[in-house]
């Protein structure tokens, strides 16, 4: 189902104020491939922007870059993959030509100091070739790094990874980019998010992590808060505002929330 | 993967709660020869143990009270253990007369807790098990003991873990060849099972825990795993996550069995189990009690018909 605007700018609005430090707003892509995210203009113009937070939005190439720039958006990501097959049938290229386009997106970038942020896809596993090796990432990392991407998001795509496999992915990774530079996008399809992103906090400065509402395949922000929050890890973030807007976002999608912890209080 | 340079056992036994943790906490009754056939069928699976029943009076625990019946109906697979529920020398004689060849006691850490649970102290329940064990080991009859809210209580809120080593102790001194720690109310984090884990390794060899984790706020799997990673080598587990919460309305209770197995052969760590048969069984029961699995290794299988 296709979310009306103002509902996101209001489930934006509701994260805005739990502490949270990054939000991902929004897409610049052609509605044609993703309908979902066709209201970015009027997303990024509506959202409330508070100081201290960041509000980034993915740019697949220079023209949706330059789109973000025009609406207001002062971050940018990028999404690379350590997997030819997954790039293929994703974005229609190699991943040597996907690097290439990005590298037009990152020059626009430095000469409007808008920081980007990279992800590389499929770390641990893809739907198409199966198998990932942990070089091809650590390789598809270093490049992105090395364009000029601030931080590397390492996404667990299909969620296949298990701890050991994590383990070997960040060894190989670390080698290449810095450990301060990484964050890891775990998705729960297998129900092995936790223990993944567990396993990593023994990698000491691992940054930001993005997670979402808990919808198709993301771990759940409030199951990631409340095992930080035991493990007496800081992350600023308000449990309960986080599990409010997590109700509301799930009364208006007319849906369960996937986030165990909200289960367990009661609430949708 | 090679698990022992990364300090994990090589081997880990899952002992299957489905059938009676799981069944006893679900809101439906489940006729007795469904339940029959769920344990024959987790019989096939690899499982080396399997939890099938619980002496208990029908009155307190109605969907129990077919005990005798499922007890000598199911099937009887060689190497594969049967432990049933005995909270008492009662429910144990009981057992017996059924067939039972071992049987788990269910002791707390926390003093609330087992007054309202059943309705006595510590100390008292303690002594009730003592009879088991007394009797138990004079036919030879091998005791599993459980400690519940090893990480939480849902009436004292902390627990501290000298009380869980202590009480898992006087468990293990009276005879229980095993402790299974159970974070009864699924609020541990991996930093309160490491503090936990820490205590009760002071007083009970490493061979004899096992972790009985549940998922009521998703911190069961990130649990198991701080708990292997000290080298706890048993891990109890309940197919497609049968079993809600009863203190915590609409929350999930036990971990799934098939996302341990996921976990664990992704680690390369030996269980003897075979996902896909535990799918199987897990599709069986969950169609006949009308519910969605809570496993989301079978939700994620079953979309795309395939196995990562």
């Amino acid at each position: 189902n296709i979310v009306p605007t103002p509902v996101k700018i209001n489930l934006i609005n509701m994260l805005s104020e739990t502490g949270l430090q990054v939000i991902e707003a929004t897409s610049f892509v052609s509605p044609k491939w993703v309908p979902q995210m066709a209201d970015h203009t009027e997303v990024m113009q509506g959202i409330k922007k508070f100081p201290g937070i960041s509000y980034p939005v993915l740019t697949p190439n220079l023209k949706g870059f330059q789109a973000a720039v025009a609406a207001g958006a002062k971050e940018v990501s990028i999404f690379g993959a350590a997997s030819e097959l997954f790039t293929q049938k994703n974005i229609n290229c190699s991943i040597e030509e996907s690097l290439q386009r990005f590298d037009e997106v990152m020059r626009a970038a430095r000469e409007a100091n808008v920081p980007v942020r990279g992800y590389v896809s499929c770390v641990l596993g893809c739907p198409y070739e199966g198998k990932i090796s942990a070089a091809k990432v650590a390789e598809v990392s270093k490049r992105m790094y090395s364009m000029g991407c601030y931080e590397i998001s390492l996404g667990d795509t299909i969620g296949v990874g298990t701890p050991g496999s994590m383990k070997e992915m960040l060894a190989a990774v670390v080698r290449e980019v810095p450990v301060g530079a990484l964050a890891v996008h775990c998705h729960d399809t297998y129900g092995q998010a936790l223990a993944n992103i567990v396993v990593d906090a023994s990698v000491a400065g691992l940054g930001g992590c993005p997670y979402d509402r808990g919808a198709s395949g993301n771990v759940a922000t409030e199951d990631l808060v409340y095992m930080l929050n035991g493990l007496g890890i800081h992350t600023g973030v308000d449990l309960q505002k986080l599990m409010d807007t997590g109700t509301f976002i799930c009364n208006a999608l007319n849906r369960k929330t996937n986030s165990k912890v909200s289960q367990a209080s009661c609430r949708l | 993967q090679e698990p022992q340079a990364s300090g994990l056992p090589e081997y880990i036994k899952i002992v299957e709660v489905g059938p009676r943790d799981g069944l006893q906490n679900e809101k439906v009754i489940v006729p007795t020869d469904i339940k029959i056939e769920l344990i024959n069928q987790l019989s096939k699976t690899g499982l080396p143990a399997i939890e099938v029943t619980s002496f208990v009076s029908s009155k307190w625990v109605p969907q129990m009270a077919d005990h005798k019946e499922v007890m000598r109906g199911i099937e009887r697979h060689p190497g594969v253990q049967y432990p049933v529920l005995t909270p008492n020398l009662q429910g144990f004689q009981s057992a017996i007369a059924a067939g039972a060849t071992e049987v788990s006691v269910f002791g707390a850490a926390s003093e609330s807790f087992s007054k309202m649970n059943i309705n006595c102290s510590i100390e008292e329940s303690i002594e009730r098990f003592e009879e088991v064990t007394k009797s138990a080991r004079n036919m030879n009859i091998p005791v599993r003991g459980y400690v519940s809210c090893a990480l939480g209580c849902p009436y004292e809120g902390n627990v501290v873990p000298d009380k869980v080593a202590e009480v898992s102790k006087r468990l293990y001194s009276m005879g229980c060849y095993e402790i299974s720690l159970g974070d009864t109310i699924g609020v541990g984090t991996p930093g309160s099972m490491k503090k936990m884990l820490e205590a009760v390794m002071k007083e009970i060899p490493l061979s004899a825990l096992a972790v009985h984790c549940h998922d009521t706020y998703g911190q069961a799997l990130a649990n198991i795993l701080t708990a292997i990673q000290m080298g706890v080598a048993v891990v109890d587990s309940s197919v497609a996550g049968l079993g809600g919460c009863p203190y915590a309305k609409g929350a999930t209770g036990n971990v799934a069995t098939e996302d341990v197995i996921y976990m664990l052969n992704g680690l390369g760590i030996n269980t003897g189990v075979n996902l896909c048969a535990v799918m199987e069984a897990g599709n069986f029961i969950c169609t006949a009690l009308n519910k969605k699995t809570n496993s989301k290794v079978a939700q994620a299988s079953f979309s795309t018909g395939t196995i990562n």
